[in-house]
Order: C-alpha cells, then structure tokens, then sequence
C-alpha cells in the first residue's frame, strides 16, 4: 500500500512506513483537521459538584429509596430510576478501590517519574463511589489497593471549579480520617 | 413471523432551541422516565433490551453508547446504539421483538445540538474528503493546528486549491437538489414557500414545537437566498429534546391492558455517497417506503394512508418526500398543496405536527418527532390539530446532509 514500486522490503516483516515517507508524498494520503468544538450544558449536579470543588469541599447525591450516596452527584439514581432527593457532604478523605503506575506518558515514552493513578472510594459515600484521580508522596512499593488517602487541594487562587482543583490524593496516616 | 409489535408509551422532554439548564443526561432520562409511566411499566424489571440512537460528533463523544445506560435504565441490560436516525432504532426493536427474542424494548433518540458549536464542521467532515470536502472548505487552518509540530522538513501539507473564501456551508447540497427537484416537477419557489408558511402555522398547536410563526408564504418568499433556490425561512432551525418509545409484543401490550397500537411495517434504504451519481430525487424514500407498504400490505399508500409525518429539513423535502413515498405522484405535491390537501382536514393531512419547520430540527430525534406525532393522533391525544379518523399512519426520515439515506415506519390503530 505505499505507492512506490522501488521500494523493495528490506525487512522480512515488511516495508517499515515512517513520518518522511507521509510527509515526502511518497505515500498517498489525504489529511483533515476538523475545527470540531463543544460546549456541554453540564445542568444541576455537576455545576454544583464544581462549584464545590471550588470552596474545596465535595458532594453527592442520596437516593432515599436505594439509600445510596453517590458520587459524582447525578440528579437520577441509575439503580432506582428515581430522581435523587438530596445533597450530602463528603469527605476528601477515601480508600484506594485500585490503581496503575504509569512508566509513559501519552505520546508513549519513557517518564523518569511515574504517574500514579487510580479509583478512590470516598469517605460518606456509599462503598464503590468515588473519583479517579492521581496519588502523590506516595511511593511504587508503598501503594496498595485498600491505602487510605486524603485529597491535597490546590490553593483557592488557583482554584478553577474543575476536578483538577485536587492536585492528588496522598496517603493518610494509619487510622485517619472519618471513614 | 406472525407476532405482532405494539407502542406502548412514549415520551419526550421539553424541545428548547437551547437548553443550558439541563445535561444531555438529564433530557434523555426526562424522556425515558415519561415513556415509561405512560407505558405503565417498571424499567428496571419490565424492559427487555435498550436502543439510543446517537452519533458521537453531535454527542462530542466517541463510543457514545458507553455514556447512555444510566439514564435510560439499562445499567447492566442488553443495550445498544445506533449511529442513526431514532426510526433505525424503531427498526431494530421492530425486529427484536418480531422475531420473538424479546417482548419489551425502548428506544430513544435525542438532539442536544445547542452542545455543539460546529454543526456545519461535522456535515462537512462527512463528505468524502477527496472529492468533494476540498471543493467546499480548505484544508489549512492554523488557528487551530494543535496536535503536531510542523517543521520546514515536515510541512504541515496542504489538499485542495481553494482558500477561505472559497468555504461554503454544506447545506448548500440541499439548494442543488431544490433546484433539481423544481426542475423536474416544475413545482415552483412559492410552493415550497407555502410549506414553511403551512408547518410553521400549524405548530401553534403543537405544545413541543419551538418555531411556531404567523408567517406567510410572501413572508418566506422574502427572506434571503442563502442557497439559491433556497431561503433562510426554508431552512428548519436547530432545536434540543429527547424523545423515547416503548415498544411490546401484542400479548405484552395486552398483559398490560394497554390498547394496542401497532407499528406494522418499517422499511430503509441508502444510496451512494457519490454527489456526482445519486439521484436527487428521493429515491432512498421510495425504498424504503415500498419496504414498509410491503411489510403492512399497503397496496394503495395514497387511499390507505390517513396521516403522514415526513422529513421537511428543507422546505422542498416535504414535497420531494410525499411523491417519493408514493403519496403523490411526481410533480403532485404543490397541487395537493394547494387544494388544500396536506392541510388538517386535507385527504392526506401532512406534517400537522408543524414538522421540523415547525418543531425544529431535532437531528437523530427526528425520525422520532414524525413516529410521535402519528402515535399521538393514533391515539386520538392530538387535541387542536387532531386529525379525524386516524387509523393509519406513516413517519419518515432522512440522515440529513449530505446523506441520502433514510427510514419509513407505519403505524395502525387495528387490524394490521
Ligand atoms: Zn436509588
């Protein structure tokens, strides 16, 4: 599929395409950058759960038929089908439901650092709710699934009213937290 | 084959031009949840299989079905999308149900278009990108070149000899079959001026419609060419909703004690993307429709048809469309027009719902829109546009530019 006949394989697993041969035309090809762009209306409970965020606190939703907290809040319980009926302050505090480190960044290479990331259930949810965030001060041989953490929030200047307003969760100290 | 599939309830939210209030989440679950009450069932224990009908550019989502149990109760129940218009999802719960794998399926379909700020990029980007995109847009466009670093050696390459004043809006394939259509039949500019001036009156009596008007067809006449033959007023603004079915066996509808109502034949069809080759007369309606009279023994589609929702995106459609589905013979729409006959008292009252003209373009929803309005006069609920003596319906709808593509579903009170 490459268009040029000269070209013969020079590796028995096949003729290696790379970035000159797109860019030199040798291949053809066609090429489109959409200008694609939204604007999510996010209605009643995802503002609510930013604007939160923002004053450095989190909510959810409760469903008094299924008595579950969720987290994030949604305006309708997906087990129930009912309408939630009402808000209910959570903790920053939670336990880690399970994790991956991350030895690449996206475009796939090598990082010195690794990224931690991972599903907290929060504290004064209901058990399986919660956020997936990053972890930090925290150590490849340390984490665990079942590690108990705390959100470490971004000063409020630099808040934004966005999930990232919690820069990670870090570990918390045996036997803290209200759980 | 013999089993017959009934509509047991239906339901749609409130259809706004914008709906910055509300999440796209919470449309859809708003419809869903009145589809359920009015088919007095519990979603949770009493639906078999779920069907939204959703296209991941409008949604801004890819893999879009990933995103919709929650809201339509189908958490952990055998659930699907379709990339398409909401009377494919009809189709396809037709036919789940017809063969007797299941008795009770939803179907929902929905625009949360005020979402997207790009509409006419996401027509575009559905044209081939070879042929005919260059012809209508260029390709360069720094502003938003954001992904990868061009360097001298690696130019960002370019397609296309047309630059930024060349770009025209994709609608502009629906004034090229206008002008084809009126050549054809020799219908003329006024006659389709009238429709909008019909449907857009008619949606005054229609709660869900957005574009009502006290508008006349000198009022149309007089709006601006945007796409020659085609004008502004021609054109079916954009509008938000969600709109859900539940379909049933016969025996279900009956468990029930709902009074059946009959979805009895669906047809679809698609014709070639080439522009250069398809026909521009609505020929995939035609399919589609012999598809669907076949299916419901409909021999005689223009004495058998008591009320007809068709897909009038672009004011000519709705004539274009009518003779497509053998409901007039070619070149008849604008003399059915004007003897009054697609009226509400008409003999074959059409788009009395105000029609998309009128309701607003619901995009995937819109197939949806015509199937509502035939359950609703069906069922004899249409209050002030109620057509008299209803027994058999048809609801058709195209894909929409650049598409030639679409689905016809018929509908009867009894019998089928
Ligand atoms: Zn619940």
């Amino acid at each position: 599929m490459t268009g040029n006949d000269e070209m013969v394989p020079k590796d028995p697993r096949g003729t290696h395409v790379g970035n000159k041969d797109i860019y030199g035309r040798k291949i053809t090809y066609s090429w489109w950058e959409p200008e694609v762009q939204y604007n999510w209306a996010l209605g009643p409970a995802m503002s609510r759960f930013l604007e939160e965020l923002k004053k450095g606190s989190i909510v959810g939703r409760k469903c008094r038929k299924c008595r579950r907290i969720l987290v994030p809040p949604r305006m309708f319980c997906e087990r129930c089908y009912n309408p939630t009926d009402e808000w209910v302050k959570i903790e920053d505090t939670g336990t880690i439901e399970t994790f991956s480190i991350s030895y690449i960044d996206s475009d796939a290479r090598k990082i010195k650092d690794p990224i931690f990331i991972g599903v907290i259930s929060l504290d004064g949810a209901s058990p399986k709710h919660g956020i997936m965030h990053y972890f930090g001060e925290v150590k490849a041989d340390e984490i665990h699934i079942g590690m108990r953490v705390k959100a470490v929030w971004k000063h409020v200047s630099e808040r934004t009213g966005a999930i990232t307003d919690i820069k990670y969760f870090k570990p918390l100290k045996k036997g803290g937290g209200k759980k | 084959m013999s089993r017959k599939v009934c509509v047991i309830g239906v339901g749609y939210s409130d259809f706004n031009s914008m709906t910055p209030d509300i999440q796209w989440k919470e449309m859809m679950y708003g419809a869903c949840q009145k589809a359920y009450r009015d088919a007095g069932i519990d979603v949770r224990k009493d639906v078999d299989s779920f069907i939204t009908c959703g296209e991941d550019y409008w949604e801004g989502f890819s893999i879009f079905d990933e995103f919709v149990p929650d809201q339509i109760g189908a958490v952990l129940r055998p659930c699907m999308t379709i990339t398409g218009d909401g009377l494919y999802g009809l189709g396809t719960a037709y036919m789940q149900i017809k063969t007797g794998l299941l008795d009770t399926v939803l179907v929902e379909a929905h625009s949360k278009i005020s979402d997207l700020l790009t509409p006419g990029e996401i027509m575009l980007h559905a044209m081939d990108p070879i042929f005919d995109r260059p012809v209508t847009g260029p390709v360069q466009r720094p502003r938003y070149g954001g992904s990868p670093t061009y360097t001298k050696e690696e130019p960002k390459p370019l397609i296309g000899a047309t630059d930024e004043k060349q770009r025209v809006h994709p609608y502009f394939l629906a004034g090229m079959e206008m002008q084809h259509y009126l050549r054809t039949t020799g219908t003329t500019e006024e006659h389709c001026a009238q429709i909008v001036a019909k449907n857009k009156q008619a949606a005054f009596h229609n709660p869900m419609a957005d574009y009502e008007a006290n508008i006349t067809a000198e009022d149309v006449m007089g709006s601006q060419y945007l796409f020659k033959p085609l004008k502004s007023l021609e054109i079916s603004p954009n509008v938000d909703g969600a709109i859900a079915f539940v379909l049933a066996s016969e025996e279900r509808a009956r468990e029930l004690g709902v009074e059946p109502l009959y979805m009895s034949g669906f047809g679809w069809c698609s014709d070639t993307p080439w522009l250069g080759t398809r026909e521009f007369d609505g020929g995939y309606a035609a399919k589609a429709a012999r598809m669907a009279y076949k299916m419901s023994r409909i021999e005689r589609p223009r004495e058998m048809i008591d009320i007809a929702e068709v897909d009038d995106r672009f004011s000519f459609k709705e004539l274009q469309h009518l003779e497509a589905l053998d409901l007039a013979k070619p070149g008849e729409g604008a003399m059915l027009l004007e003897d009054g006959e697609l009226g509400r008292d008409g003999s074959i009252p059409t788009n009395v719902s105000g029609g998309s003209l009128g309701v607003g373009n619901c995009y995937e929803a819109t197939g949806l829109q015509k199937a509502l309005e035939i359950v609703v006069q069906l069922r004899g609920e249409a209050g002030r546009r109620q057509v008299d003596d209803a027994e058999i319906g048809l609801a058709q709808a195209w894909r929409g530019i650049p598409s030639n593509s679409g689905a016809v579903a018929i509908f009867q009170k009894g019998g089928a």
